[in-house]
């Protein structure tokens, strides 16, 4: 998957445009799917912006961390409190956020990157149950413990009040210069975000900084040795991704405007792995597909319970349809995590490359008939090593 | 040439074709949907069912995590409540519960459906779950939570979204104090009132030279019942050794329960609840707590908020143990002997306190809706607020309106010595009388916000 393309900016300008569109008609054409509601498709972009940047450090890199959720936590709880003492307006909750994650992340990859392999994921892994605990303990006063942190009604709001925004009886609502971080515009302002984040992380892609970003994941020694100092190139991709997940944290409160610890748990950071490596790791999209997916089992899988099951079964004959549902049952509701797993198993075995090299098979047996049936029996070499 | 392709292989022309095909999806799909723009209708809410013919209420509770006994038993109350609602079963409550505008034909005419939603005991699961119901699915209203914590994070929602939330078991204080709802509304009782029901029987039992030490579960609700108990048990004269908060979920309390042998404790109160509690209390039996005698006196455990499903995980270890209930199906009143019969009948077993509150507060939502003849969530409100009844299985009972919490009696069990049955684990040992677990409303604090939203 590391070969190098070469693609001119013009394509991946229509790369973003195909995207983009793709993205903001997604109320429409997640319609059939029953997953054309606000807060699932603003899940699908913040999970896509944490899973893109962290693609820029395993997908590139290779160095897998098992703590990420940690920067998400930070840019959630730093968000919140940018609410609470500055402003209801999400510029300033969204900037601190990503900085201050990326500043956390400068620590923990400081000490972290020493070590590489299983040490470094061990490393990240401790540093992030670290800042759950704390956040759940001894930093009670700042993060709330297990209630998470809220708004109400008595916040300073420093910003606003100075602006004259009267604070009426029901709990302020984050915003975007009026435009509320809620509903459907709460989606199209993640949308936004998600694809300014998916043209930089683009960019780095195809730049000379990702290309030796590639080069410590094929082989970090003989970087070394050709001269490169590569622990610099491990920072920037470290701090960048972190950034990326501090992102996503601040639009998590946007979204919703508490931040609970939970966030920081190292289910938290497995679930970004397996993003990753269900979509495709150190591909383009594969982790915006990876996030889709896993979020789409976690909100709708587990929303279905006997009685829908039932009624889905209902042309059967009675006996039957509670026999299918009874097993079915198993699958869905509180069981939805065997049926992610199942997926995540079948697609390891099968599709190492994650559904993004399931699509490429797809891809390469469509255009390899349709090119043979013109008879045009040139050798396809370049364009199927390219796949 | 071939290098600089587009590295999905396609021709820019069948891209150009895809993209204009997809504008004209989006134009034909017509203008973007943006009805759920707050105050877009002055008159329009959320879960407005509209012609529908019926009306669907979600159920959110935990069915992974540290109180997913107690969810699954809520999910079967809710089942429950559904079927008596549409007219199926015996009725149950229905028949006993005084004054009641429900006529067994849905709510206003009409058909109860339900979704339900796993909080994983987490306030972001739960709130995520919560938003889909009202976002997907146009729920009318939400109930369920088996922890403070989700309930408390739930309501604010549910304030937000403009939707009622129906609190299901939740203890803490601040659900209807500091963090009080205009759209929350709790029959639970709170930490307050366990505090003042079992305060007096401690007294009776162990006297009023008491040392007690306190392991506190971490959050919202074991914050406020530790503060609670504190008070009221200094009240009575007994001295407080130390408290120590531990984490929700924690499984292994060896390390907290070693300490209270030295520390000069004689009684220690194990603020958890659910799987922590069973845990808990059955490693201090292990650890041989009860068994030794300090100060002269019976090392006691005392587990103020207890449950029968607590009892029945605990197994031995809670024989003995006092605490204090919501409610308990040997109760032998008119509307308990009801549900316990019909929920008997649909699961083979008597219900926990968990399963009854969520039971009644569905029925009292069902109620409101049908006294004010609209799911208007401010009319329905208004019929809540201040609603006094009778027959739910704790006596006369008040729907306060300045903080939306109930008052009615609190039981004193304790586990039983020599059960009868696998589900006979709590003798009733005082029916303490509302008048003494009331408190002035302004006592927590807190506002409950605009009607309309």
């Amino acid at each position: 998957m590391t070969n190098t393309k070469i693609v001119s900016p013009k394509q991946d300008i229509l790369y973003m445009v195909i995207l983009s569109a793709v993205v903001l008609t997604m109320p429409i054409w997640l319609q059939p799917f029953g997953a054309a509601y606000p807060d699932l498709m603003q899940k699908f972009m913040i999970f896509g912006i944490f899973a893109i940047g962290y693609n820029i450090l395993f997908g590139l890199t290779g160095y897998l961390s098992f703590g990420h959720a940690a920067f998400l936590g930070v840019g959630s709880y730093t968000a919140v409190w940018s609410f609470k003492l500055l402003s209801m307006n999400v510029i300033p909750a969204l900037i601190f956020g990503t900085v201050l994650s990326g500043l956390f992340a400068l620590a923990i990859g400081f000490v972290s990157l020493r070590r590489s392999g299983i040490y470094f994921s061990i490393l990240t892994l401790a540093f992030a149950q670290m800042s759950y605990n704390l956040a759940y303990s001894v930093l009670t006063p700042i993060t709330n413990g297990e209630t998470g942190l809220q708004l109400t009604q008595g916040d300073a709001r420093i910003l606003d009040r100075a602006a004259g925004i009267q604070a009426d009886a029901s709990l302020p609502t984050p915003n975007l210069f009026g435009i509320e971080g809620i509903g459907y515009s709460g989606f199209y302002i993640c949308a936004a975000l998600m694809l300014i984040s998916f043209f930089i992380y683009l960019r780095i892609f195809r730049s000379p900084f990702g290309l030796k970003l590639r080069a410590i994941k094929s082989n970090q020694s003989r970087m070394g040795y050709t001269g490169y100092n590569t622990r610099p190139y491990l920072m920037t991709a470290f701090v960048i991704s972190g950034m990326y997940a501090g992102l996503a944290g601040s639009l998590l409160a946007v979204t919703d405007p508490l931040a609970g610890a939970e966030r920081m748990q190292w289910t938290a950071s497995g679930e970004i792995v397996l993003i990753t490596i269900l979509g495709g790791v150190g591909t383009l999209i594969g982790p915006l597909l990876g996030a889709g997916v896993i979020k789409y089992f976690e909100n709708i899988l587990s929303a279905f319970n006997d009685t829908v099951l039932v009624n889905a079964f209902s042309f059967l004959p009675d006996w039957l349809a509670n026999g299918v549902a009874s097993v079915l049952g198993l699958f869905v509701g509180d069981g939805w995590h065997l049926t992610l797993g199942l997926v995540f198993m079948l697609i390891v075995i099968f599709l190492p490359g994650g559904i993004m090299e399931g699509i490429n098979r797809l891809w390469r047996l469509v255009s390899n008939r349709s090119s043979s049936s013109a008879e045009d029996k040139e050798k396809e070499q370049p364009s199927t090593k390219e796949a | 040439m071939s290098e600089t392709k587009n590295i999905l292989n396609v021709s820019r022309r069948t891209v150009l074709k895809g993209s204009a095909a997809t504008t004209g999806a989006a134009l034909i799909g017509g203008t973007f949907p943006m009805h759920f723009i707050k105050n877009a209708h002055a008159q329009t809410f959320r879960g407005d069912p509209g012609n529908a013919s019926s009306i669907k209420l979600g159920f959110n509770v935990p069915q992974s995590g540290p109180y997913a006994d107690e969810g699954a038993d809520e999910l079967r109350a809710y089942q429950l409540a559904v079927k008596h609602l549409n007219g199926e079963g015996d009725g149950g409550m229905l028949n006993t519960i005084k004054p009641l505008e429900l006529k067994g034909n849905g709510i206003l005419g009409k058909k109860v459906e339900f979704v339900t939603g796993d909080t994983q005991t987490k306030s972001d699961a739960a709130r995520a779950s919560a938003k889909r119901m009202i976002e997907k699915d146009n729920v009318a209203m939400i109930t369920g939570g088996s922890s403070s914590g989700v309930a408390v994070a739930v309501q604010g929602l549910c304030q937000e979204m403009g939707v009622i939330f129906m609190a299901g078991l939740t203890h803490s204080n601040d659900t209807t104090g500091k963090d009080k709802k205009r759209y929350g509304f709790r029959h639970f009782f709170n930490a307050y009132m366990s505090g003042q029901a079992i305060a007096p029987v401690l007294l009776d039992e162990y006297g009023a030279e008491r040392r007690a030490y306190h392991l506190t579960a971490d959050y919202t609700w074991g914050w406020t019942q530790e503060e609670s108990i504190k008070a009221a048990t200094e009240n009575i004269g007994w001295e407080t050794v130390n408290t120590v908060r531990t984490p929700v979920g924690a499984g292994d309390f060896s390390q907290y329960i070693t300490p209270v042998l030295n520390s000069g404790a004689d009684v220690l109160i194990l603020n958890h609840y659910g799987k922590d509690m069973v845990n808990s209390l059955t490693q201090a039996v292990q650890f041989g707590l009860r068994d030794k005698q300090v100060n002269g006196k019976n090392f006691e455990v005392v587990v103020p908020l207890y449950s029968r499903l607590m009892a029945q995980g605990a197994g031995d270890a809670a024989k003995g143990i006092l605490g204090t209930t919501n409610w308990h199906w040997s109760l032998q009143d008119e509307g308990s002997q009801a549900f316990v019969k019909s929920f008997g009948q649909e699961y083979g077993f008597p219900p926990s306190q968990a399963a009854h509150t969520c039971y009644v507060q569905t029925l009292l939502y069902a109620n409101a809706c049908e006294m004010a003849g609209t799911f208007a969530p401010w009319e329905v409100i208004k019929q809540l607020e201040g609603f006094e009844f009778d027959g739910a299985g704790n006596g006369k009972t008040l729907y306060r309106a300045e903080d939306h919490q109930c008052f009615k009696d609190v039981l004193v069990v304790r586990g039983k010595q020599e059960p009868q049955s696998n589900f006979d684990l709590l003798e009733v040992v005082k029916e303490v009388p509302r008048a003494q677990v009331e408190y002035p409303a302004d006592m927590f604090g807190g506002e409950l916000g605009p009607y309309q939203v």
